[in-house]
């Protein structure tokens, strides 16, 4: 396998970089990593993953749908797509990577959406094996294996050396592109790493987490459930969850009067938020319990009722770290789960 | 790049008609003439002011005028008030079609039809209607039964009076919920009428209005002996993308804006009550 030494990473960063932008999981000021747009000298964070998700490569949290400007009674259209540039992300962890997977199932499907296909077409996504998952993990409840990530490229680190194996052609084409600065290494060191990723995985506190009591199948088990209120008794409603997580992909349509015409705009929006179903004439979700509900019947039952059985999470865990009231899917799905 | 569903298009009102106190009725076409797009009866379309907002209506014309798309909207938000303010010659943008229709061409071809509409909720099942009155030899008989507060809130009641209660291929009966001056026809509720009226159970029903109508007309049809596979209704969520996409519509896992706005009662019966 095409390998590099971890020591000379950097210059194939800059190799990258001096022909399309590339983004790379980097340390902020503040300590926390985030995808940042790689400069020279900028270091791979030593973060597991970034407090952001990946989605914002192809599904941005605001993005511009159209323009329009207003003379008396006429209204001209201006359509502000533009063909999206190359661009590789480096270091995505294979959680985020199926996340692109689940979003393709959204957005790609009949009618295309024409914005997201845009990046999904430019980007080049290059995953980063994980050699050392965290306590808040459970991508392997949802089938994942994060020591052989998705995307087009996949990269494995023995510690010493980074390995590249292309997953697609674009893949391929990428590692073409920095082959000059590639050599054949020796993998033997690499099975070693990826034996001990899995032993800690198995020992992980999430590692027996299941789904097989949730599917498409368990609308009426579920939606019913008495167990609503109290997880939902202390919810916030701040949607950080739905911010933070890698395959919410809720949006809203808003105008904006910038005074020399109107902007519309697609945001993120959460299903956490009490005018998301709000019409003139009422709110099918009146409170916080039905929000709530929304959230994870859509995930654990009405996302695979519509996509073959594929749930709506990847495990990625961020919404058990951030979430103010420490309440997440796992406390949900152990506490709903009718066996 | 491909066209995109929602980049909309640009659309004239060159008629509004004040139908009631509170519903105006809008006639749209392309600016280079015609419609904007086809569609089938019961399907719809997001229309917009730009900076003001977007929201989706049906489409209340029927898809054998070649000519123009008409909506009927009542006044009751920030958008509906500013349609309202509109004049002949304004332009608005407008996208769709969206969502599925009533099976005019499938399962209700060769049936008795019953509509069974309150207040607004005409609006849906005037496409319909005017579908199946141009197309008449393909249906059984067709009854309407419509109602409304008073006598002023019938949408669209020159049309009523002058085409359909003038065609003798179709039954029309009306009620207003209080006697008001002027009004000879009959008092009383929608689900009362029907009960009172006990169209035939073989006919298939399509209703639309409130939903605290829709609820007790289906409980007056189940009295009398209707199945919840011979009702269909047409269902309103808020919406922001039309296509299944921004995820606010969704009734369990069948999304209004696409898999709807049209379902049976047996449909809507497998569904979370959660609208």
């Amino acid at each position: 396998m095409l390998k590099i030494s971890k020591s000379k990473l950097n210059e194939l960063f800059d190799a990258v970089s001096a022909k399309q932008t590339l983004y790379i999981p980097a340390d902020r000021e503040a300590g926390a990593a985030e995808y940042r747009k790689y400069e020279k000298g900028m270091e791979l964070t030593s973060e597991l993953n970034t407090v952001r998700s990946a989605k914002d490569f192809f599904f941005p949290q605001t993005e511009n749908l159209a323009d329009f400007k207003i003379e008396g009674k006429t209204i001209e259209v201006k359509d502000v797509r533009e063909e999206c540039e190359d661009f590789v992300v480096f270091g995505v962890r294979a959680c985020d990577a199926r996340s692109f997977t689940i979003l393709d199932k959204v957005f790609l499907c009949e009618p295309v959406d024409s914005f997201y296909k845009n990046r999904r077409d430019h980007g080049t996504v290059v995953t980063m094996a994980c050699t050392r998952p965290s306590e808040t993990c459970f991508c392997q409840t949802f089938g994942i294996d994060p020591t052989v990530p998705e995307g087009d490229a996949a990269c494995f680190d023995d510690g010493e050396n980074i390995f590249f194996k292309a997953n697609n052609e674009k893949g391929q084409k990428f590692i073409d592109s920095v082959a000059s600065l590639l050599e054949e290494g020796d993998t033997s060191k690499l099975d070693e790493v990826q034996a001990k990723t899995k032993a800690i995985m198995e020992k992980l506190p999430l590692a027996k987490l299941s789904t097989e009591n949730f599917g498409g199948d368990k609308l009426n088990e579920y939606f019913s459930s008495d167990k609503w209120a109290e997880l939902s008794q202390a919810c916030l409603g701040c949607g950080t969850c739905t911010f933070v997580c890698p395959t919410c992909q809720c949006y809203d349509i808003k105008d904006f009067n910038t005074g020399h015409g109107i902007k519309r705009f697609r945001c993120w929006d959460s299903c956490m938020y009490s005018d998301f179903t709000k019409m003139a004439h009422g709110n099918p979700r009146l409170t916080q319990l039905e929000r709530f509900r929304q959230r994870f019947m859509h995930k654990l039952v009405y996302f695979p009722a519509n996509n073959d059985g594929e749930f709506g999470c990847v495990g990625c865990g961020r919404c058990l770290s951030k979430c103010p009231i420490s309440m997440n899917i796992v406390k949900v799905m152990k506490a709903l789960e009718v066996k | 790049m491909n066209n995109d569903t929602l980049i909309p298009k640009i659309g004239v009102v060159t008629d509004i008609r004040q139908d009631t106190p509170d519903v105006k009725t809008f006639r749209v076409i392309a600016p280079e003439g015609g419609k904007v797009f086809e569609h089938m009866p019961g399907q719809c379309a997001m229309l917009s002011i730009p900076g003001v907002g977007e929201a989706m209506f049906s489409i209340t014309s029927s898809p054998t005028n070649k000519e123009f798309m008409e909506f009927s909207i009542k006044k009751c938000g920030c958008l509906t008030e500013w349609l309202h303010a509109m004049e002949v010659g304004q332009q608005i943008t407008i996208r769709g079609p969206y969502g599925n229709a009533f099976p005019v061409e499938g399962d209700l071809k060769g049936k008795d039809l019953l509509f069974i509409a309150g207040g607004i909720g005409l609006a849906p099942l005037r496409s319909v209607i005017n579908y199946v009155r141009d197309n008449r030899a393909n249906y059984g008989d067709v009854q309407v039964i419509y109602g409304s507060r008073s006598k002023d809130d019938l949408v669209d009641y020159k049309e009523i009076i002058e085409e359909w209660m003038a065609d003798p291929n179709i039954r029309v009966d009306l009620t207003i919920d209080n006697p008001q001056e002027g009004w000879d026809g009959h008092v009383g509720f929608v689900p009362n009428y029907v009960k009172e009226l006990a169209p035939s159970t073989s006919k298939t029903v399509l209703v639309c209005g409130p939903p605290i109508m829709i609820k007790f007309t289906l409980a007056g049809l189940k009295e009398l002996g209707f199945t919840e596979t011979q009702v269909y209704t047409t269902m309103e969520l808020r919406m922001k993308c039309g296509v299944g996409k921004c995820g606010r519509c969704n009734i369990g896992n069948k999304y209004v804006c696409k898999d709807g706005p049209v379902f049976r009662f047996d449909q809507l019966g497998e569904l979370p009550d959660e609208y």
